[in-house]
Parts: C-alpha cells; structure tokens; sequence
C-alpha cells in the first residue's frame, strides 16, 4: 500500500524532512500490510466491538466541583495576557 | 430552464447544563476568561473525561420531541482538530453511531399546509474555547472557558428548497428547543449556530455540488448568506465554471462570503473510536421516564390556546412564540376572565405593538398583566370605548397610573347617557344640513359620516354602539 507520507506528517503536525518521509514510507506501508491481515478473518455474524472492556459508561452528576484554579493551570503555559493564552495567530 | 436550490443544515446548540460535557467545571456564560477550566478541559495528558448525565437526558429529551429513534447503546468518537481553542488537538463527538436517529420538523407552507423535513441524526459533543484575532498582531488570544460545553448537533436532510424553508425550519428548532428547556438558546452569545450546506441542480437531476457556510448565528444573516450563495453558484455553473466543495465564512459586514481554504487544506478528521469513554447505554426504562416529563411542546400549547380560549390560529400563533409570551398571556386572561378573545387582541396588536415600536421585550414592559386587565374590565363594562382606550394603554405605557385614574383625568369615560348622546347628534345634524337631506334620499352611506363626526364631537367618548342606533332613529326624522 502506497502511503502519501507528507500529508499524514501535515494532518499530524509533525515536521519532516524529504531523505525521513522517503524513509518512512516503506515502514508505514509495512505496518498497514501487517494490520491488514484482520480483513482475512470471517466476522459475519460477530457484532462489532466498540470497546475491548465489555462496560457501560459510568456519567457524572450536574454538579459544579471544580473551583477556579486559573493561576495554577496556566503556570506552565508559555505566555499569557489578561488570563488568556497567547498563541501564534489562528487564521481564518 | 429554472434551477432547484438544496438546503441541508447543521445546528450546533448548546445545552445548558450547570456543569460541561465531561467534567465537572462551570459553564456559566461571561466569567472571567479561563477561570472555569480544570486539566480535563484544558487537554492535560493522562486525564479521562466522564459523561454528564443531564446532558444526556436533555439530549434524548430533543429526539423525542422530534419523534426520533433513541439508539440505547451510542458511541463516542474522536475528530482531529488542530486549533489551540481545543487544546486536546481533538473534538469527543459521535460519528459511527449517534444517540439520536431520524426524526422531523414540520412547517407551515404559504398555502396553509404543512411540509415535513427530515432530521437526519443529533449528536453529542464538545464545544471549543474562544479564540480572540481583534485588534492583535501576528498572536492569537485564547479563552477555553467554553472549551467542553456539551453541545447537540442536529444534522437536517437535504430537504429545504429554498432560503425561507431554511430560516423556517430553525424558528421552528428553535421555539422547540426553548420550550423544552434544553438550551437557552441565546443565537448572540453563540448558543444556536447554523452551518447550511447549499448546491444548486436543475429540478429532476442528482445535487449538484455543494459548499458550506459556516458558524452563522442571525436569522436575518444566514437568510442573506443561503440567497448569496445561490446566486453564486448559479453564475459560476451559467458561465460554464463548476462549482468547488469548500467551506465559506459569511461576512455579514460585507454582505458576502468567502472561501475559508485554511480550513480546507486540514479537512481530514481521520475519526477513530474515543479510547477513554466505552459506549453509553441508557434503558428503554429511562427513555420512557423522559418521555413521560415532556413538556407542551408549542403545536400542542397553540391548539390549547384556540380550543380553551377560542383564539384564532393566528393569534394563537403569535401568542405561543415563546413560553413568557404564552405565560403573560394566561395571567392575563385569569385576571380577566371574562373575554380571552378581548385579553388576545390587547395583548397581540396593542401592547406587543408598543413594546415593538420602542425595542422592548415582554419582561421589560411598563404595563404588567394586571394593570392590562383593569383597563380590559373598563371596556367590559363599557365606561371606556375600545378607541379611547388605547389612549388610556398609551399613557399607561409612561406612568403607573391606573386605567381609572386616567380615564378620569383625560375626561375619557364612555358616554353611554342617550340624553346626552342625543343632544350631540342633534348639534351634528343642525351643523350638516345638507348631509341629513342626502341621507333622508336614500344616500345611506352619510351614516358613516354621521358616526364620525359624533365620535368626533364626544372626543371619542360617546358609546358607538349607542351612537348608531340613536343615529339611525333621529335621522328618520
């Protein structure tokens, strides 16, 4: 299986360079064609398996529990004004 | 050769729930910014988000009103998404299989009928923080208080075929989300926001292609957003050019849209199965419970308003519009009992009248039900016509003064004396000799002329029903 690596790297935010998605490519297709192998395996009749533990969720009430933590939170954001993050400009 | 327009709409509501989607933080609107955030919302690694059961509840509340099917076992999965108001880098909605399936809308059709549109599916998900671009260079600012406010998206069949069907079908979501008190609502702060998919074909062939207007929260501007992108692709197709499926942004100051491309180029959601929520499963016992503490929903309030109170569908119409309407309304009419059909006219053509004219809303009228209903019981008993009391309503609209006390200053009691209406219809006719020949030869239209110069020279006091009749009897001769 052919593999666009350089759109997968874009869709995933991840950087690379020409000689390491050349590189990559063959991995990838390796290991789809590995994981491709289950399409062999007869399923009719089997419902599909949505979650490997056989649970129900468990919900939350609609209580309010968290308290106002702000300072604490942002200590490790890079930059911040006014209580709110600063980031690289989002266009749109 | 004409061409068929297909509307399909998204609209993302917010439910209002005290706490979000999958932690336990505030969503109370207009907080400091990032004062109602914890790790779970704030995308931390290693945290794991847990369902609110009331968003749960009101979310199959919808899909009841909308005779939907209920899957009792749904999923939740994840939608890449790589901007900073979501810091997890992903949206937990659901995509293979919603809580809510099928289901419809009817409305009301120019010819009096009804059309029934399909609602394809409502889905739970997340909401995204605020990001902030005015007035900043080259940065961003970015509030998530936002950020994990469970929203519905209601997700229409391709079924409307034209801009008014569009706005048609979201009043009527709308009015029934605020009657079932599931979401505020409130479109200015965001709370009901429409992305309208919209293609042009001529009539009988497959849909052309589409594009999709994005984030729209005005009726009035997705209405000029839906014309403007009909004639757009009718002009691109008529000039031999086809048209490009892509996002558009309306811009409401410019009154057009453009082509959001960044947004294009990342259009992969790549869904996959969330990992951290196995599927959600509700009884039949538990549907049935909410099914059973469904409110009025607004046709049923609007056919309770024509059979109890003998309104016609219009009025019963306008006075169902919300459920502070329908409320004022009743109190209105309990503290007039005597005439419903009296209580709806006021309150429909008059007072809302005068609100409209000065941009207030019910809550903030000057003249309460109450004082509305003194002044309907002067009419009742016939101390004031029904013409001369919309002066009194005017005046009541800028003091608290009651009804009576200004039917008595602007000397506006009803005149239903026959001696003295009489003695003003006989002052009439000696001024209008010529027109009581007429009338004696038979010109019986002068009687109105009669009425109003009467009603005219009683300062509208004088009781028209009266008026009338002494009218007819004297100028017999």
């Amino acid at each position: 299986m052919d593999i666009d690596v350089k759109k997968v790297a874009m869709l995933s935010r991840i950087r690379l360079t020409d000689e390491e998605a050349t590189e990559l490519g063959p991995q990838l297709s390796n290991i789809i064609g590995y994981v491709e192998q289950l399409g062999e395996i007869d399923t009719d009749g089997i419902a599909p398996t949505a979650h490997p533990h056989d649970a129900a969720m468990p919900l939350r009430a609609n209580v309010v529990t968290n308290t106002n933590r702000r300072e604490e939170l942002q200590a490790s954001a890079p930059k911040i004004e006014s209580g709110l993050y600063v980031v690289p400009k989002v266009i749109e | 050769m004409s061409w068929e327009v297909v509307i399909g709409l998204e609209v993302h509501c917010q439910l209002n729930t005290d706490t979000k989607a999958f932690c336990g933080c505030s969503t109370t609107f207009g907080a400091e910014p990032n004062t109602q955030t914890c790790p779970v919302c704030l995308g931390m690694p290693g945290q794991l988000p847990v369902l609110n059961a009331v968003a749960v509840d009101k979310t199959i509340l919808t899909g009841l009103a909308i005779n939907a099917h209920i899957n009792l076992e749904s999923k939740f999965d994840r939608k890449n998404y790589f901007y900073p108001d979501l810091p997890k880098g992903y949206q937990i909605s659901q995509f293979a299989v919603p809580i809510v399936e099928g289901g419809y809308i009817d409305i009301p059709t120019k010819d009096g009928g009804e059309k029934r549109l399909g609602v394809t599916r409502i889905h739970m998900e997340e909401d995204a923080g605020k990001s902030m671009h005015e007035g900043l260079d080259a940065v961003s600012h970015i509030d998530l208080n936002r950020s994990g406010v469970p929203l519905m998206e209601i997700v229409s069949e391709p079924d409307m075929r034209s801009a008014d069907e569009a706005i048609a079908y979201l009043k009527q979501l709308h009015q029934l989300i605020r009657f079932l008190g599931v979401s505020d609502a409130d479109m200015e702060k965001g709370q009901f926001r429409c992305d309208a998919n919209v293609s042009v074909r001529r009539p009988g062939e497959p849909f052309g292609t589409r594009t999709e207007m994005k984030n729209m929260n005005s009726f009035r501007f997705i209405k000029q957003a839906i014309e403007f992108e009909v004639l757009r692709q009718i002009e691109i197709i008529e000039d031999g050019g086809a048209v490009v499926q892509e996002s558009r942004l309306w811009d409401s100051v410019k009154s057009e849209s453009r082509s959001m491309r960044s947004k294009e180029e990342a259009h992969d959601y790549r869904y996959f199965p969330e990992p951290d929520l196995p599927p959600l499963r509700v009884s039949q016992q538990d549907v049935d419970a909410i099914k059973a503490g469904m409110p009025e929903l607004p046709g049923q309030l609007r056919k309770r308003f024509e059979i109890e109170y003998g309104l016609s569908s219009y009025d019963a119409d306008v006075l169902t519009q919300t459920l502070e309407t329908a409320a004022w309304y009743e109190s209105l009419v309990a503290a007039h009992p005597a005439d419903p059909k009296r209580c709806a006219n006021w309150m429909a053509n008059e007072l809302l009248g005068r609100l409209n004219e000065t941009g207030k809303d019910l809550a903030e009228s000057p003249v309460s039900a109450a004082r509305l209903a003194t002044l309907l019981d002067r009419i009742g008993d016939n101390s004031v016509s029904g013409k001369a009391a919309k002066d009194v309503l005017d005046a009541m609209m800028e003091s608290d003064d009651s009804a009576d006390a200004i039917i008595e200053a602007k000397g506006l009691k009803q005149v239903s004396d026959s001696g003295a209406i009489d003695a003003i219809i006989k002052e009439v006719m000696a001024a209008n000799p010529a027109q009581v020949e007429g009338y004696r030869g038979g010109k019986d239209k002068l009687m109105g002329f009669f009425v109003g110069q009467v009603m005219k020279a009683s300062r509208g006091t004088a009781n028209p029903g009266m008026v009338n009749q002494r009218l007819k009897e004297l100028l017999k001769g």
